[in-house]
């Protein structure tokens, strides 16, 4: 009983923040709503006995790409209240487009879980008496174990992207050059000069 | 209502597309909150996954669900970095005056 309680309190504060994500005027508050959609989410997650994914989620998640948006909308100095302009404009035809989608969505899922279709057993499953991590740990770096590393290069890709994105070299600034300071020898730093009296060295 | 089967998840995730959805329809001009929408969406599928993975008895639908998660953190961070540099550039970040490649 305390599991199908828990179920609706989550699921209910998921959907409510997430449409308070879309329906904020205040980005940074959209960006609360969204870290309370994932927290939600995380324990709809742990739930469903995914514990592993629901770590995940709060620590990539609310841990980082919240907190990425949320220092994106704080740097960025917009007038907000500009941006919101056309929200009704759009309303009618969003909202009766989303009912549509969200009803032939649930209907299917309704329907397939229905027709009891015979599944065939999973590949997959967990071994008995192994932890949900355990589980995926051994799925993850066995089978999956190229894919595993596929995705460390999306993430690197995406990095390399992201700096080279926004580096920017701003004229007018002295920077370093190491190669150029190591690689100084006597010849390219000392000349010698003949001075005359009372002229100076000039230029 | 007293017993929480796989269609009850199902239903979660497809109302959280679909507010997804509803968000890149209306907010057509602020980005920042149409990438948060895109964060929904990946968030809906997700739900997706770990239901079916978890009521069919197959890991292998967590293990793509993280997979999501990896694409979804990098599509973030590329997604804001754009967003930084279109924002240096302009001044605003409003998506209908992306128009700067009409000739």
């Amino acid at each position: 009983m305390l599991q199908v309680i828990t179920f609706w309190i989550l699921a209910s504060v998921t959907v409510l923040s997430a449409f308070f994500v879309v329906a904020a005027r205040n980005p940074v508050r959209s960006v609360l709503w969204l870290i309370l959609a994932f927290f939600s989410a995380a324990g709809l997650f742990v739930l469903l006995g995914a514990e592993f994914l629901a770590m995940l989620l709060i620590v990539v998640y609310v841990g980082a790409v919240a907190v990425l948006f949320l220092f994106v909308v704080m740097m960025l100095d917009v007038d907000f209240t500009e941006l919101k302009q056309g929200f009704l404009s759009y309303l009618p035809f969003g909202a009766l487009v989303s009912i549509v989608l969200a009803t032939e969505l649930i209907i299917v899922g309704n329907a397939w879980t229905e027709a009891n279709v015979v599944v065939p057993a999973g590949a997959s499953a967990t071994p008995e008496g192994v932890s949900n991590v355990e589980a995926l740990g051994m799925l993850l770096y066995d089978d999956y174990a190229y894919f595993f590393q596929a995705a460390g290069l999306v993430l690197l890709v995406a990095m390399i992207g992201a700096i080279v994105l926004t580096l920017r070299h701003k004229p007018h600034i002295k920077r370093q050059n190491i190669a150029e300071q190591v690689g100084r020898d006597r010849k390219t730093a000392v000349t010698m000069q003949d001075v005359k009296s009372g002229e100076g060295l000039g230029e | 209502m007293t017993e929480i089967g796989l269609s009850h998840y199902l239903a979660v995730a497809a109302i959280l597309f679909t507010i997804g959805v509803f968000g890149i329809f209306v907010n057509r001009k602020n980005v920042i909150i149409l990438l948060m929408s895109v964060e929904l969406l990946l968030l809906a599928v997700n739900i997706n996954l770990v239901a079916f993975s978890s009521y069919l008895g197959d890991l292998a639908g967590q293990v793509f669900a993280m997979f999501v998660l990896t694409v979804a953190a990098a599509e973030a961070a590329v997604g804001l970095a754009i967003l930084v540099v279109y924002f240096r550039n302009r001044g605003n970040i409003s998506v209908e005056d992306v128009n700067l490649m009409k000739g």
